[in-house]
């Protein structure tokens, strides 16, 4: 065991506390003001672009309401000691989503994308709720390693198969509908990564070879992981789906981190990605652009073609300021192709100001924050860092999109969890969520008294 | 473990904090440079997103917005585009803003701080204030008149208020309608290609910013000179001018359209325009009497402005007598615009005082309230009034008995100056025919109306060019229309 584990050896023989409250009430009051929050802004757009009411304000909140209302009952019914936010916070970015790809939609009256998001997050709070009822362990899930990375790299090498679409080939085509299929991966690869990392972590951490202070497992077991590891990421820069990639790699980093408290492993990791990333951003054009567009967001407006995807985004955040422009009132349709998926935040950093961007960072920033505590308070290795890996990929995911379209890092396309269009990555999230209700189920009702979640 | 996922957990609110950091950075620190880009069009949204407010002329707009539910919503449109052309100018999505357009964009686009009540308070809630409107002090019947009068004909009329400066007509012939460029589409490109490329010059604000030798309407600056440095004390007195008159150290021999010239009075001289006593008359001046006098009516000064600028008109101090002889009856370098020539008939009219002319009474918020008054400022006194008063009768004289007869007005008493400038090499072009004028009511104190008229006829026979004859109607038209009014 760590460390950690040694100060929980000293300890007085482990007296099981009273269970933590259940607080599925204030849950449902939060669910209530993430759904009048999201009517509330729907109406915003509406009398701010026509002066009305939109007709379809009641509609739509009441068929938010009685998704959500359905999602709590779930979680009521099966999971009661389920942590009470992540649900209501879920609800909330889902609910902000269709707001903003609804005002957005007012700016392209022939591609209206919000009623098919709207269908999307139906079948994404159902699967929260088929998840939620019929997992009634997380652990179960751990027999099931092997068949969902054999899933997970199905799914990613799927889209090989299908043409390109705007540079990157990940999505597959199939009666009218997109998928994206590396979404769903990431579900299946954290499941795969947080199981087999809790079998052999020990061994991971204390057999192999020392080299100069650092240990380094054995080929036997480091190997599968590694391989398919290698082979996620090669499929991925094969499709261009660089966002994916870079979050695998992350995934897989802090993952091992955590499962074997080695630092060494960052470092291997960090030289890995730097040696990765030089090489490809080297090689590969597209790469190559974005991070030419990166270092020089102007430039192309110097050279007299106009401003690029990413200008035309810091435009918007810029144009945003402090408070926003109001829903409705700004002109992030500028920035183009992408708007509505990749560049989504670009329209919330407009039209609701850096406050209402600091906000939605910190309900994902909650929503993180709340995997992790579930991951503390379990006790077993498996839901640990299956907490962890979820709560990650969330925290990764908006680091990489929101880093990209404001111009920290090279953009990457990728989805912003819950408000950007997309249906395989709102299905995802919702996965997600739901996971990591029934780990803080298990978490909070086997409640100890030492890591309070 | 527990340590491990709080290191992770440590790294990832990390993440997301300098995330926060970086959209402070984008969204505060550097969103004033972002902002400030030229190749952002929210600010072009911004301008068009509102109906602009209205240019007005005798309390109706002439100008109007018509929305077209584009991303540039509002496009201009014109009442009477063609005829209002040279006052209003145009405003394109495309190719900017020119004259009132321009020169009052700020109030009728809705930038203009004065236009709200509470800037402050503007500032927090980012609503746009409405564009205002801007007065002109424009008398529709006179610019009416004008246009008429010039019935496409190339030319340009300027006409003013003597006692406060007011210009009450600006007409420009031929003209255009800038409604053609209001927008951004291809008929606006392609119209504006045509206009520019028209080899008569449609978009040629000739009244203001074109200027012509002013030919013989220039011997009333003369006149005034000789009067003020008291060369000429009599106007009926004998000059001693010969005919023709040879031009000092030249050989080159300056004469007459008709007779009666040889040592004429300057009355005589003044109603049948003779050049050879003018020409005389500006060399016993000199040239630093006359350049001064010229000046002092606003020639040489670049920086004329009613409000978009005039194009300045010419007196060249640089001479030598017999430049300076051929400058004294507005030739040689005497370049003037029509509404230069205004001003000259203008400070007769108003005894020597002349009133700088602007053609914005007022502007206003939108639904009616002042913002900034009247342009008129203090007039200068450009001659003696006792020179001013025989400069009337003489021009009085030039209508009654002179080459300016057709511009007389029953009921009016009316004084007028002709001219017929000789222009190109060896003046081989086509004379422009000038006429400047003022005209008095009987019963009236002061004149009202001070008027120039220029028409550069190239299809007209040379012998038929004369401001008599082409210019003294337009101009007579033009103050029966404000006379009545």
């Amino acid at each position: 065991m760590t460390k950690a584990g040694t100060t929980v050896a000293a300890a007085p023989a482990p007296v099981r506390a009273p269970r933590l409250p259940r607080r599925r009430g204030i849950e449902l009051a939060l669910i209530v003001l993430a759904v009048l929050l999201s009517v509330y802004g729907y109406c915003a757009v509406g009398l701010a672009r026509t002066g009305s009411v939109p007709p379809g304000a009641v509609g739509y909140g009441a068929g938010l309401g009685v998704l959500a209302l359905f999602a709590h009952l779930a979680v009521r019914i099966r999971a009661p000691y389920a942590d009470p936010l992540p649900l209501p916070i879920g609800v909330l970015l889902n609910g902000l989503g269709l707001v903003l790809i609804y005002r957005l939609d007012l700016e392209t009256p022939g591609d209206r994308a919000a009623p098919t998001q709207l269908v999307w997050s139906t079948l994404g709070i159902g699967l929260f709720i088929g998840v939620v009822l019929v997992l009634r362990d997380h652990r179960v899930l751990q027999r099931y390693a092997y068949v969902c990375v054999v899933a997970a790299l199905v799914l990613l090498a799927l889209p090989i198969l299908f043409p390109a679409v705007n540079g990157a080939r990940i999505w597959i085509r199939i009666a009218g509908f997109s998928i994206q299929p590396g979404e769903f991966a990431k579900v299946l690869l954290a499941v795969f990564f947080a199981a087999y990392l809790a079998a052999n972590r020990s061994a991971l951490a204390f057999t192999g070879r020392r080299l100069w202070r650092m240990q380094f497992p054995t080929g036997r077991v480091l190997g599968p992981i590694v391989t398919i590891w290698v082979v996620s990421v090669g499929v991925l820069v094969l499709e261009r789906d660089l966002g994916t990639s870079l979050l695998f790699f992350g995934l897989f980093v802090v993952l091992l981190y955590v499962a074997t408290g080695r630092t060494g492993w960052i470092a291997v990791g960090l030289l890995l990605a730097v040696v990765g990333a030089v090489a490809v951003g080297r090689l590969e054009p597209h790469v190559n652009g974005r991070i030419e567009d990166w270092l020089h967001p102007f430039a192309t407006i110097q050279a007299g073609q106009g401003p690029n995807q990413l200008a035309q985004s810091l435009f918007a955040f810029a144009a945003g300021g402090v408070l926003g422009t109001g829903l409705g009132l700004g002109h992030s349709i500028l920035i183009g192709f992408a708007t509505k998926s990749d560049f989504i935040l670009a329209t919330a950093g407009e039209e609701l100001g850096l406050a209402g961007l600091a906000a939605i960072v910190l309900l994902y920033a909650l929503l993180v924050e709340r995997g992790y505590r579930a991951g503390l308070a379990l006790r077993e290795p498996f839901g640990r860092l299956l907490a962890v890996g979820l709560a990650s990929i969330v925290a990764l995911q908006v680091f990489v999109i929101a880093g990209g379209v404001t111009g920290l890092i090279p953009l990457t396309g990728m989805a912003m969890p819950f408000l950007a269009q997309g249906g395989s990555s709102v299905v995802t999230n919702w996965a997600i969520v739901a996971l990591l209700i029934r780990v803080s189920d298990s978490a909070r009702s086997q409640y100890d008294g030492r890591e309070a979640p | 473990m527990a340590k491990y996922i709080r290191h992770a957990c440590a790294f990832c609110a990390l993440l997301l904090a300098a995330l926060l950091v970086n959209a402070t950075r984008v969204q505060v620190v550097q969103s004033g440079q972002y902002a400030g880009s030229p190749a952002d069009r929210r600010a072009t949204i911004a301008r068009y997103q509102q109906p602009r407010g209205d240019i007005l002329v005798g309390g109706e707009p002439v100008t109007g917005s018509v929305d077209t539910g584009e991303q540039l919503r509002f496009e201009r449109s014109y009442v009477d585009g063609p005829l209002y052309a040279p006052v209003t100018g145009f405003a394109s999505q495309t190719y900017g803003t020119t004259y009132l357009e321009h020169a009052e964009d700020g109030v009728l686009a809705g930038t203009d701080p004065l236009l709200s009540a509470l800037p402050l308070w503007k500032d927090v809630t980012r609503a746009p204030n409405r564009g205002g409107d801007v007065v002109t002090t424009l008398n529709r019947r006179a610019q009416e008149a004008a246009y008429r009068g010039l019935a496409g004909r190339k030319g340009a009329v300027a006409a003013l208020d003597p006692a406060t400066g007011r210009v009450l007509a600006l007409v420009t012939s031929p003209s255009y309608d800038p409604a053609e460029l209001s927008g951004n589409s291809e008929a606006v490109a392609s119209a504006w290609s045509r206009l520019n490329s028209d080899p008569e010059k449609p978009m040629l604000n000739r009244a203001v910013r074109q200027t012509y030798p002013p030919g013989s309407t220039f011997k009333v600056v003369t006149a005034a000179a000789a009067l003020d440095a008291g060369v000429v004390t009599d106007l009926d007195a004998h000059t001693d001018s010969p005919d023709p008159y040879r031009l000092p150290g030249t050989t080159t021999r300056l004469t007459n359209e008709g007779d009666g010239c040889v040592d004429a009075s300057v009355r005589d001289a003044f109603e049948w325009s003779c050049n050879t006593v003018f020409a005389k008359l500006g060399v016993d001046v000199g040239v630093r009497d006359m350049a001064a006098t010229a000046q002092a009516f606003g020639f040489n000064d670049p920086d004329l402005r009613i409000p978009f600028a005039a194009a300045p008109s010419t007196f060249d101090s640089r001479v030598d007598r017999a430049q300076l002889a051929l400058s004294s009856i507005g030739q040689y370098n005497t370049r003037a615009t029509p509404l230069q020539m205004a001003m000259v008939a203008a400070a007769v009219a108003d005894g020597g005082q002349l009133r700088p002319p602007y053609l914005v009474e007022r502007t206003t918020r939108h639904g009616g309230e002042t913002v900034t008054g009247s342009a008129a400022r203090p007039g200068r006194q450009v001659m003696r009034p006792s020179t001013a008063a025989r400069l009337r009768e003489l021009m009085a004289g030039v209508v009654e008995e002179g080459t300016g007869t057709r511009a007389a007005i029953p009921g009016a008493i009316v004084g007028g100056k002709t001219g017929t400038a000789q222009h190109g090499v060896g003046n081989s072009g086509v004379p422009y025919a000038w006429f400047l004028s003022w005209a008095q009511s009987v019963d009236a104190p002061e004149p009202q109306v001070a008027v120039a008229v220029v028409v550069e006829d190239a299809s007209a026979d040379r012998g038929e060019i004369s401001g008599g004859g082409d210019a003294a109607p337009i101009a007579k038209e033009v103050m029966r229309a404000v006379l009545a009014g």
